[in-house]
């Protein structure tokens, strides 16, 4: 079977076959900061813990657990090989697309599973700022979480009608937001109106 | 016991080919001539299809006239769902076509094919009632009462479910529809050639089945059209078939598909009871070893080959592939492994959790699975889940989330 195609890249089939910096022992990890995004509900749900170097916030450790399909364990067991080593501010700045990238590629329906990885990072520094009285590098605070499934904001939204996103699905396009459950629907469409009317309305 | 062996669980996804339709289809292959040509050449393969036909009629309990070759169980339920299509939206030539009716039900269980079609008459004014099921995947019998009525054309409901298994009564729920005048229609492409079924004595008006799944080949179906009963076919411009399936016949996948059946006859009693105590073997080495599951469909009323499971904390995509990767092939109901992101709508009607939903796999056995088979599985499968969990937030999740 090894001979034909496999769903995904051989890059996912590697870390979906030998997941890196598993959490497998939470009492013997101490993090410093955890963050955690998505919900079984909607299919996946993913964990990440950090450690960090104070004097030079390097992330030294990443650990995870993850609830999701192949594609979302490869997405987390790669992430935690980018993160560590990276400062906190480089690392918050990994985005779905080095993920997917790092992996080969994604199909188009599983984009998601890599757009929560670098969410759940994200949510780890900033309780990593949170809890060292950083509270003013926490972006996320200033936003609202509109998709619950994909831990989508408003500012992501807003971001997508100043990208051109003008439809729903232009929207989803730029944003995968509710390809999930798809309960946020209304909410996102009426943001979108006021972002584009903010926007473009003379 | 082995350490690596090819098990194939997904039987109700397709079978294969029994040996004695291969063979019988080899012998078939250089009957090229067009069943409806007069020469010899048409004479020969029209004789292989009228042969099949009778095989495939005895074994349903129907007159060969009334059996439609068609290219798969699919177009089998959309041909029905379609015969109403016309319902008071072209002047039909029957009079009095019962069809002629504003209403169709259905079940919230079908297959796709089923629904989308339905969704499609609905679309085109048709009213369409889609009853529930209670967590067993049972009709809602008193759901199914009360919206039956005079204006019910067409009742479609499908005899075993492919998912978890679980079996209607339809001999019962045709008596009901009758008993309003509505037409009954049973897809019963997992059902044939699992359990006896007689068309005269659940006195269906339609019955569907599919070739590829009993062990016969891909890409031919058959429609039972009660005698007497509307007809009108989905594919036109063709007097073949008698006029309700145009296109030239699948010789090959007529006889493949009528080998399969003749095989059914003889093997499915002796099969059956194998069978049940195979899963009931899977069963009891899935709860013996592997805690938090669920299994899902009907304890006693199910399919003998068929086992659907929950595994809590576990996604389903995840816990296919790692099988996959041993040699085991399952399917799963898992949104991650359909591309629309949606679980399984079946397990949805039963009530279940989209968590659950998410956790779950078919198992379906066939004829080859042997008792090594399931000992594999369930070693394999403990180890699996194991993992799959070890990995999961959904212990963790609830004490960090």
């Amino acid at each position: 079977m090894d001979s034909i195609n496999w769903l995904y890249t051989d890059k996912v089939k590697d870390h979906f076959m030998h997941p890196r910096n598993v959490l497998m022992d939470e009492s013997g990890f101490e993090a410093d900061a955890k963050g955690i995004i998505g919900n079984i509900k909607c299919g996946d749900e993913m964990l990440i813990f950090i450690k960090v170097d104070k004097e030079k916030e390097i992330i030294t450790d990443c650990k995870w657990k993850t609830f999701g399909c192949a594609s979302a364990i490869a997405s987390t067991s790669v992430l935690s090989e980018m993160a560590i080593g990276k400062t906190l501010e480089e690392a918050y700045k990994i985005t779905s697309h080095d993920i997917a990238k790092a992996l080969g590629s994604l199909p188009e329906h599983k984009i998601h599973c890599s757009v929560l990885g670098d969410k759940a990072l994200r949510a780890a520094i900033d309780d990593y700022y949170m809890r060292h009285g950083m509270d003013d590098k926490v972006k996320k605070e200033k936003e609202h979480i509109i998709c619950q499934c994909l831990g989508i904001t408003d500012k992501e939204i807003e971001n997508a009608v100043l990208e051109g996103a003008r439809t729903y699905i232009e929207l989803q396009e730029h944003t995968k937001i509710g390809t999930v459950c798809g309960k946020c629907k209304e909410k996102s469409l009426e943001l979108m109106q006021q972002y584009m009317e903010k926007y473009f309305k003379k | 016991m082995l350490n690596y062996r090819k098990v194939y669980l997904d039987h109700n996804s397709t079978t294969p080919i029994h040996p004695e339709v291969r063979k019988a289809m080899i012998a078939a292959m250089n009957t090229f001539g067009n069943p409806s040509s007069l020469h010899e050449f048409g004479r020969v393969a029209r004789s292989l299809v009228e042969k099949s036909r009778e095989k495939l009629a005895l074994f349903v309990g129907a007159d060969p006239k009334e059996i439609v070759f068609m290219g798969s169980g699919s177009e089998a339920n959309n041909t029905v769902l379609n015969l109403f299509s016309c319902a008071g939206f072209r002047k039909c030539e029957v009079l009095g076509c019962s069809l002629a009716k504003k209403e169709v039900i259905t079940t919230r269980i079908e297959h796709p094919c089923v629904l989308e079609s339905a969704a499609c008459l609905a679309e085109r004014g048709v009213v369409v009632h889609s009853i529930g099921v209670d967590q067993y995947g049972k009709i809602n019998l008193e759901e199914f009462k009360k919206r039956l009525s005079g204006d019910t054309g067409l009742v479609s409901i499908m005899a075993a479910n492919n998912e978890i298994g679980t079996i209607q009564d339809i001999k019962e729920l045709v008596k009901i529809a009758h008993g309003k005048g509505a037409l009954f229609h049973t897809d019963a492409v997992q059902a044939i050639g699992k359990f006896p079924m007689n068309v005269k004595d659940l006195d269906v008006d339609y019955l569907s089945l599919s070739g590829h799944k009993i062990y016969g080949p891909k890409g031919v179906g058959a429609l039972y059209v009660k005698k007497g009963v509307q007809f009108c076919p989905f594919i036109c411009g063709g007097h073949q078939e008698h006029g309700r399936r145009a296109g030239t016949e699948n010789t090959l996948g007529i006889v493949g598909l009528a080998k399969a059946i003749e095989m059914r006859e003889k093997e499915m009693a002796d099969e059956y009871e194998r069978m049940f105590k195979l899963k009931k073997l899977l069963k009891q080495g899935i709860e013996e070893n592997i805690p938090d599951i669920l299994f899902n469909g009907h304890p006693i009323e199910s399919l003998a080959s068929t086992l659907n499971v929950s595994f809590l904390g576990a996604e389903g995509e995840a816990i296919l592939l790692y099988l996959d990767l041993e040699g085991i092939a399952v399917s799963t109901g898992s949104a991650c492994a359909s591309s629309s992101l949606d679980p399984s709508h079946v397990l949805m009607a039963t009530g279940i959790s989209q968590e659950q939903a998410h956790g779950s796999i078919r198992m379906s056995m066939g004829r080859e699975t042997t008792k090594k088979d399931i000992n594999y599985v369930i070693k394999k499968l403990t180890k699996v889940i194991k993992h799959v969990r070890d990995i999961s937030t959904v212990v963790s999740g609830e004490k960090h989330g």
